[in-house]
């Protein structure tokens, strides 16, 4: 089976994002790059489903920047991926990106795909629909947990207040909630053998980009917070109903 | 140009989401001076009474597919059947929730009508020319972005809790209902074989009041009284990352940046110290209050209210008081 997981690389979790003076982008000096968290649990799935059933695993991202996306590459290639695929272009939003992604997967044999159920910086959970709309495949959101034999998929995901199963037959796409596999850390010997294995860098395919950013603005900040002591409980119910009217 | 509101419903009725979409439509519509339909595929349960509901917050025309066999949302033939409604039409804003099967559906969409999407609309969007400009959240809470559709198809997708319930009276309903062709094999390539509720909880996402607690609470056991807070206060529980990790609660609960992104009006946060990780997760509630014994905690740098004491004193005290005060 030819599982291909697709990753893109997002600020260290622990980064506290930084915007330009006139707010028209972020800054991306001395930000350190990881896996975008939910595809790393899409590649440990990945490679758990390739040890039971057998074939190969491969990683692509959309990105122009070789000198921060390749490392997030090669550290997937450490955790066990087969095989690395960039595709040269910036990631302008989730058309953009699965645009892309589907472009390349439609020359390839590709069984399963998954994806992360979101990434941690454009939060869009788009990207997999996107994917499976252009390929003409069926797309599953939010999946918790899967299993494949024969052919067929089944699987549970998360519904607005509750889960559902269900069953699919491969090809197909699924975007994976943190719930299908734990993440691996890559061992020496995975990081000695990432180096020998293919990085390959493909360019994009013509695509209009529909949208853009304006302007970016950082959270609100609470500096002014009214401290109660511990016997002083009676006065914050009177705050939250008279003064904040959410109780 | 078109506004278009998808009233996603759950096996037959509307949730807080549906009416915050069409409220929020509503509002493009008026500011376009465009006119407005909205769509609502599969049978609803009490037909009536929900699109009169629905029509509080501004549906007018609504578009109606009773098709029992599209009232349980599966994505293939929903989006299919939700393609018919819309036709070859070139001008058009489509404003679904972003739920979780509202931002599949729009992303498909997206796809098919090769139009920009923004997902998760945190306010109104305006207009600039015939441009839209969306506000939402990126970084997973840690700042906001205002993007620009360009495109002539418009898809947007609008975050639970944000926007609000927002009534717009005086639109006339006219219900039309409309009938979709839907091929048998799309019903065929994903089946749903069973469904669970996760019965009478509050929606995390969906609550207006959310009682969170982190690693102060020492263990799960303790949970008890988070519940009952919650309980009292018509609130959805959540966690913290490491109380997910540690197995003391589910991981659907944990809010923060590689968890939920939750926008309640009140957020309770107990033995929860504050990382810029949980921080990015729960700052677009609108009242945090921090109850943590540690007063150097970082939460109470970021917080509206807060009580610097042991959570097993001041959580049962809060649950007394306010079971006093509803008598």
């Amino acid at each position: 089976m030819n599982i291909w997981v697709c990753i893109s690389k997002t600020p260290d979790t622990t980064v506290k994002v930084q915007f330009t003076a006139d707010g028209t982008d972020w800054v991306r000096d001395g930000v350190q790059f990881i896996i975008n968290p939910y595809d790393d649990h899409a590649l440990a799935a990945a490679l758990a489903l390739k040890e039971k059933v057998g074939g190969t695993v491969s990683v692509i991202m959309v990105d122009d920047d070789a000198a921060t996306a390749d490392p997030v590459l090669r550290k997937a290639l450490a955790i066990g991926a087969d095989k690395a695929v960039r595709v040269n272009a910036a990631p302008a939003d989730a058309l953009f990106v699965g645009t892309q992604i589907a472009h390349y997967l439609q020359g390839q044999t590709a069984d399963l795909i998954l994806t992360g159920r979101e990434s941690i910086d454009y939060n869009g959970s788009s990207v997999g629909d996107i994917i499976g709309q252009r390929l003409g495949r069926p797309s599953v959101s939010y999946v918790k947990h899967f299993e494949v034999s024969d052919g067929t998929l089944k699987g549970s995901r998360f519904i607005e207040g509750g889960e559902e199963d269900f069953e699919a037959a491969l090809p197909l796409v699924l975007g994976v909630s943190k719930e299908v596999a734990e993440p691996r850390i890559p061992n020496m010997r995975g990081i000695m053998m990432a180096r020998r294995k293919p990085l390959e860098v493909v360019d994009p395919v013509e695509a209009p980009v529909l949208t853009e950013v304006v302007k970016y603005e950082p959270p609100k900040t609470r500096s002014e917070c009214k401290i109660f002591g511990p016997d002083e409980v009676e006065q914050l119910i009177d705050a939250l109903q008279n003064e904040a009217k959410v109780i | 140009m078109k506004v278009i509101a998808y009233a996603e419903h759950w096996d037959g009725e509307f949730k807080k989401p549906s009416y915050e979409t069409v409220g929020l439509a509503r509002e493009v519509a008026q500011a376009a001076g465009a006119e407005m339909e909205t769509l609502v595929v599969g049978a609803l349960k009490d037909k009536d009474a929900a699109l009169a509901e629905l029509n509080k917050y501004g549906a007018g025309k609504v578009r109606y597919v009773a098709d029992e066999r599209l009232q349980h949302f599966v994505l293939l033939p929903q989006a299919e059947a939700v393609a018919q409604l819309i036709g070859e039409v070139d001008d058009f804003i489509f404003v679904a929730p972003h739920t979780i099967n509202g931002r599949s559906l729009a992303s498909r969409l997206a796809a098919r009508y090769e139009g920009g999407m923004v997902p998760g609309a945190l306010n109104v969007p305006t207009f600039e020319g015939s441009d839209l400009l969306v506000r939402k959240g990126v970084f997973s809470g840690k700042g906001f972005a205002v993007i620009r559709i360009r495109s002539s198809r418009k898809f947007v997708t609008v975050s639970p809790n944000a926007y609000g319930l927002r009534e717009h009276p005086g639109h006339d309903m006219a219900v039309e209902e409309a009938s979709v062709s839907i091929p048998e094999a799309l019903f065929e390539k994903v089946k749903v074989v069973d469904v669970r509720k996760t019965a009478g909880k509050v929606s995390l996402t969906e609550a207006s009041i959310v009682v969170s607690g982190g690693r102060g609470l020492k263990g799960p056991e303790n949970w008890g009284m988070i519940e009952e807070l919650a309980d009292l206060l018509g609130a959805a529980t959540a966690c913290s990352k490491p109380v997910a990790d540690m197995g003391w609660r589910p991981h659907h609960e944990h809010v923060g940046q590689t968890g939920l992104a939750i926008s309640p009006d009140l957020y309770i946060a107990v033995g929860i110290s504050g990382a810029i990780q949980h921080l990015a997760g729960v700052n677009g509630s609108k009242y945090i209050v921090v109850i943590n014994k540690d007063p150097e905690a970082p939460f109470f740098q970021n917080c509206d209210y807060g009580i610097v004491g042991d959570a097993f004193e001041v959580v049962p005290r809060m649950i007394e008081t306010l079971k006093n005060r509803k008598g």
